[in-house]
């Protein structure tokens, strides 16, 4: 089993679920976070006080799966999330050891 | 501290030696006349008005000679609550430029102080501002608790003859004196203890508000006297004000991390509706400074109207020419600089003159929010006297240019411009220096006894939970 950890843009996460669900992915969550990355910050201006802004608003989704549609996953976010432009984000993928369904008590690919 | 004292007891007995005292029960009509600097001279001729609904018979119902016209008196009164509206739209002006942990103090003390005053108002405000004595400086304790007004009392209005209710001018009064107290707030909003911010007010109102709305409003004032337009209170309230707020500024010292760390507003949505409430109390501000529902209340219409469109552009340019962008916080500043720069004229430019006057409060506001903040370099945390005291002074000072008759002003024919901008200037320079000191003093006074600030620690954490145990947002 995979663990992903995705950062997008705020605005693709709509197309990204859609992606996802396309391919059966059955449940994602998501966050909002913050960071930087290579894209830059910006200055924000309040009268006369200029404040520089390192962390961008990003969106994280957090998805767990099995090892068969791994490689399908990550393409589908890639595409998704992708404007082409700096900013776009990453995903991340981890080793999944263990799994629980708490409502079954299911366990392991049973319950993604 | 003894020092300070008689300093005090020297400044009340200036103003009290000059006047008569000692409570005397009257006649109910009064002349707590403001001024006749704006002559309306037509506009006598509508009496006969309006509909039975209107008010209370009683309230209305004058002995003899004096008109006391039904319109004029449901115009005051609607005047009067809408400037109420104000105090909102200042609380959530302000308030939306602190941070999330300071919003409710800011609403508090914005809150609390016009409370403060208003009753204050009651007590000896009134009297001592309009009351029926006529010194130059202060007028006397003849309506100390409001002695002697009934229902049945009038106050003048700038037409001869026609009268309004007094207790509706003593509202209307009340609520100018309350908003001017709370503009200060903006000044040392984020770290002044509350305790400090209601002794300074008490002190600031009786030290410098009364007397200046005595100059400049009361029967016999001294700036009354020179001649002095100041039609709204562009004086009275905003240089004023802000001068007590920089004074402030200064006495309280910066915010923890100015300069250094982002002090980010927590919300300019509020800011835009407190601006906005601000714009549509100030009809009543304005119009309602006409004190009686003529052409003279229309025109301060329009100018309030257009001269703060004309400062929400000015604004608005300048940031974007300067900075590049135009930001919503500052065509909700423009807002208020175009209102307070146009505050002291509005009853005597016309709209063109008004429009000009908007402009130019608004570049040259936005000058006292950047370069001029710099050159005081105090945290005044809302620049309260980059946009009241410099919109209050190209106010003041342009009311002198625009009130000419060659110019569209109702000024009349022999009205001279330079004459009459060496006195706005006097006008300007006097509140300058006496609210100046007596902010000074009223903030040594506080500070002695209950002193000015909160703890670091308790500042870090924020004023909300420290200073009032609650917060604004429990998300």
């Amino acid at each position: 089993m995979k663990f992903i950890s995705a950062i997008i843009k705020p605005f693709k996460l709509d197309e990204v679920r859609e992606a996802l669900s396309e391919i059966g992915v059955q449940g994602i969550t998501v966050t909002e976070v913050k960071g930087f990355g290579r894209q830059k910050g910006h200055t924000e201006l309040y009268r006369g006080a200029e404040y520089v802004v390192d962390f961008l608003p990003k969106v994280k989704v957090e998805i767990a799966i099995d090892d068969k549609i791994l490689d399908q996953v990550v393409e589908a976010i890639e595409k998704s999330a992708a404007t082409g432009k700096i900013g776009d984000g990453k995903i991340f993928v981890f080793n999944l050891e263990q799994v629980t369904r708490i409502r079954t008590g299911e366990t392991g690919s049973e319950a993604l | 501290m003894k020092k300070i004292l008689s300093t005090l007891a020297l400044a009340t007995m200036l103003g009290f030696g000059l006047t008569g005292n000692v409570l005397a029960e009257e006649a109910p009509v009064v002349d707590a006349a403001p001024t006749e600097m704006v002559a309306t001279p037509a506009e006598a001729a509508p009496v006969e008005t309006v509909a039975p609904e209107a008010l209370p018979a009683e309230a209305a119902a004058p002995e003899v000679a004096p008109t006391v016209d039904k319109g004029d008196t449901t115009w005051m009164m609607i005047s009067t609550i809408l400037v109420v509206l104000m105090v909102p739209g200042l609380a959530l002006f302000y308030g939306g430029l602190v941070r999330s942990k300071n919003m409710l103090s800011v609403l508090m003390q914005v809150f609390v102080v016009f409370s403060l005053v208003s009753v204050l108002w009651a007590v000896y405000g009134y009297s001592l501002a309009f009351g029926s004595g006529s010194g130059p400086i202060i007028g006397d304790f003849g309506k100390l608790f409001l002695a002697g007004v009934t229902s049945d009392s009038l106050s003048d209005t700038f037409t001869a003859g026609v009268k309004i209710p007094e207790f509706v001018f003593i509202a209307f009064q009340c609520i100018f004196a309350g908003l001017t107290a709370t503009l200060i707030v903006g000044s040392f909003a984020e770290r002044i203890k509350f305790s400090a911010v209601l002794l300074f007010s008490a002190i600031w109102f009786t030290l410098s508000y009364i007397p200046i709305a005595h100059m400049v409003w009361g029967a016999g004032g001294y700036l009354l006297g020179q001649g002095a337009l100041d039609f709204a209170g562009g004086t009275v309230v905003h240089i004023n004000a802000a001068v007590a707020g920089l004074v402030g500024a200064y006495m309280v010292g910066k915010r923890i991390g100015y300069g250094k760390e982002a002090l980010t507003p927590h919300n300019l949505t509020l800011t835009m509706l407190g601006a906005a409430l601000l714009w549509v109390g100030w009809f009543g501000f304005n119009a309602g400074s006409n004190l009686e529902a003529t052409g003279g209340a229309g025109l301060a219409l329009v100018n309030t109207l257009f001269a703060t469109a004309a400062a929400v552009l000015a604004w608005s340019i300048g940031e974007a020419f300067t900075k590049g962008k135009a930001s919503m916080l500052g065509a909700a500043s423009g807002a208020v600089a175009g209102l307070v720069a146009i505050t002291p004229a509005c009853g005597s430019v016309g709209p063109m003159g008004g429009i000009i006057i908007g402009f130019a409060g608004g570049f040259l506001c936005l000058w006292g929010v950047t370069g001029l903040k710099k050159i005081l370099g105090a945290d005044d945390s809302l620049d309260v006297f980059g946009v009241h005291g410099v919109g209050g002074i190209v106010g003041a000072l342009l009311t002198g240019v625009f009130t000419a008759p060659s110019l569209g002003g109702t000024g009349k024919a022999d009205f001279s411009i330079a004459s009459q901008v060496l006195i706005q200037g006097e006008g300007v320079i006097i509140t300058i220096i006496w609210s100046g000191i007596a902010a000074f003093i009223a903030y040594k006074i506080a500070d002695l006894i209950v002193g000015l600030r909160v703890s670091e620690e308790a500042e870090r954490e924020g004023l909300d939970t420290t200073s009032h145990g609650e917060r604004a947002y429990n998300i």
